[in-house]
C-alpha cells in the first residue's frame, strides 16, 4: 500500500512558531532572531543597541547558548530582562523553546525581543521562531566568501549587519565586492556596515531598527 | 546537525499513518528536499539509519528527491533556474525575487504492507 502525506518536515516547528508570532502580535512586540557565526559579534553589537534603546524602550533578550550562560551575563549588566536559553548541544533554538520562556516573560511591558540564536549559519535559517524578521550578522575577520558558502540565511533575513569594519585595513575583505555579492542573493536585504566596538555606522542600523519598532506598535494600534 | 531532528519528527509521523493504515511493515519513505534548504541528503540518510532501528520502518529505504532553485521576479514576473548564486532577474535586473521551487522538505508518500 502507498500512502500519500504531503507532510512538512518542519510542520510541527512552523504551527508552534505561529503561535509565538500571535503572542508577539497580541502584545505589540517587536521580535527579531539574530543569526551570525560564532565570533561575529552579535553579543557586543547587542550590548551597543541596548546601551542606545533601553532608555526608550523595554526590550528583553532570549539568549541562545548550546551551554553558558556568559552572553547573558554581559547583558544582565545593561539592566534588562534577559532569558537563557541552554539548547544542550543543539545548533539551533526552535519555536517550542521559544514558546516555553514566552510564558516567563513581563509580555504586556515589553517593546522588542531581540532573540540571540546559537552562532551557527546553516541550521537556525531553517527554523521559524515567530519571529517579525531574521538578522543576519557578517564579520570582516571571516572573510568574503561567507554568503556565497551559506546563501539561506542571507535569503531568509530581512537585513545583514556587516560587523568589524574598523577591520578592514588589516583584512583582504572586498566590501563592496561582498554587498553586491549579498545583493544578488537576496535584493530586499537592508545592508548595514557597521564596527559594533568603534560605533562607525551603528547610528543608522538604530535608527533602522527603532523605526521597525514603531512601526509594529503603530499597526497594531491600528 | 539539525538533520536528526528532522528525521526523527519525519518518522514520528510516517509511524503513526502507518498505524492508522495498519501497515506493519513499511518499504520505502520518499521525501523531497529542495536545494534550498540547509538539509544534507547524506545526514538525512544518516540519521533515517540510525533512527529506523527496532520500528515497523527497520528495513525501509529512505529515496530522497532534489529540487532545484526556482524564483520569480516580483517586478517583471519571469520565472527562471538560476545560475551560481544570480537570484537576480536575469531579464529585468531586478533584485526582488521569490522562491518558487526549491524550500520543499516534505514527506511526499511511504509504501509498506
Amino acid at each position: 500500500m502507498k500512502v500519500f502525506m504531503a507532510r512538512d518536515l518542519l510542520q510541527t516547528n512552523a504551527g508552534m512558531a505561529q503561535r509565538n508570532r500571535g503572542v508577539f502580535s497580541r502584545h505589540n512586540i517587536l521580535a527579531i532572531n539574530l543569526i551570525s557565526s560564532p565570533g561575529a559579534g552579535k553579543t557586543t553589537l547587542l550590548e551597543k543597541m541596548l546601551d542606545a534603546l533601553a532608555g526608550e524602550m523595554n526590550i528583553a533578550v532570549i539568549e541562545g547558548d548550546i551551554y553558558t550562560s556568559r552572553d547573558a551575563q554581559r547583558l544582565e549588566d545593561k539592566g534588562v530582562e534577559v532569558i537563557q536559553i541552554n539548547t544542550a548541544g543543539a545548533c539551533h533554538l526552535d519555536a517550542g523553546m521559544i514558546a516555553g520562556v514566552l510564558k516567563e516573560m513581563p509580555l504586556e511591558k515589553l517593546d522588542m525581543i531581540v532573540i540571540e540564536n546559537v552562532g551557527n549559519l546553516v541550521c537556525p535559517a531553517e527554523f521559524d521562531l515567530g519571529e517579525d524578521f531574521k538578522i543576519s550578522v557578517l564579520s570582516v575577520s571571516e572573510g568574503s566568501d561567507k554568503p556565497a558558502k551559506y546563501p539561506l540565511i542571507f535569503r531568509q533575513s530581512r537585513a545583514c549587519i556587516i560587523n568589524k569594519i574598523d577591520l578592514i585595513p588589516y583584512t583582504d575583505f572586498q566590501l563592496e565586492q561582498v554587498i553586491d555579492e549579498i545583493k544578488d542573493i537576496n535584493g530586499n536585504l537592508e545592508i548595514f556596515p557597521v564596527s559594533a566596538t568603534k560605533g562607525d555606522g551603528m547610528g543608522a542600523w538604530i535608527s533602522w531598527i527603532r523605526d521597525m519598532q514603531k512601526g509594529k506598535s503603530r499597526s497594531a494600534g491600528e | 546537525m539539525h538533520e536528526l531532528a528532522l528525521v526523527q519528527g519525519l518518522l514520528e509521523s510516517v509511524l503513526e499513518q502507518a498505524k492508522k493504515h495498519q501497515i506493519k511493515k513499511i518499504e520505502r519513505v520518499k521525501i523531497v528536499v529542495g536545494d534550498m534548504t540547509s538539509a544534507m541528503p547524506e545526514s538525512l540518510q544518516f540519521a533515517f539509519e540510525v533512527l529506523r532501528r527496532d520500528t515497523p520502518a527497520g528495513e525501509a529505504v529512505l529515496e530522497i528527491e532534489r529540487r532545484p532553485v526556482k524564483l520569480t521576479c516580483q517586478e517583471c514576473h519571469f520565472v527562471f533556474r538560476p545560475e551560481g548564486l544570480k537570484y537576480s532577474c536575469p531579464q529585468c535586473v531586478s533584485g526582488r525575487t521569490s522562491i518558487v521551487e526549491g524550500r520543499e522538505l516534505f514527506v511526499e508518500y511511504f509504501e509498506g504492507e
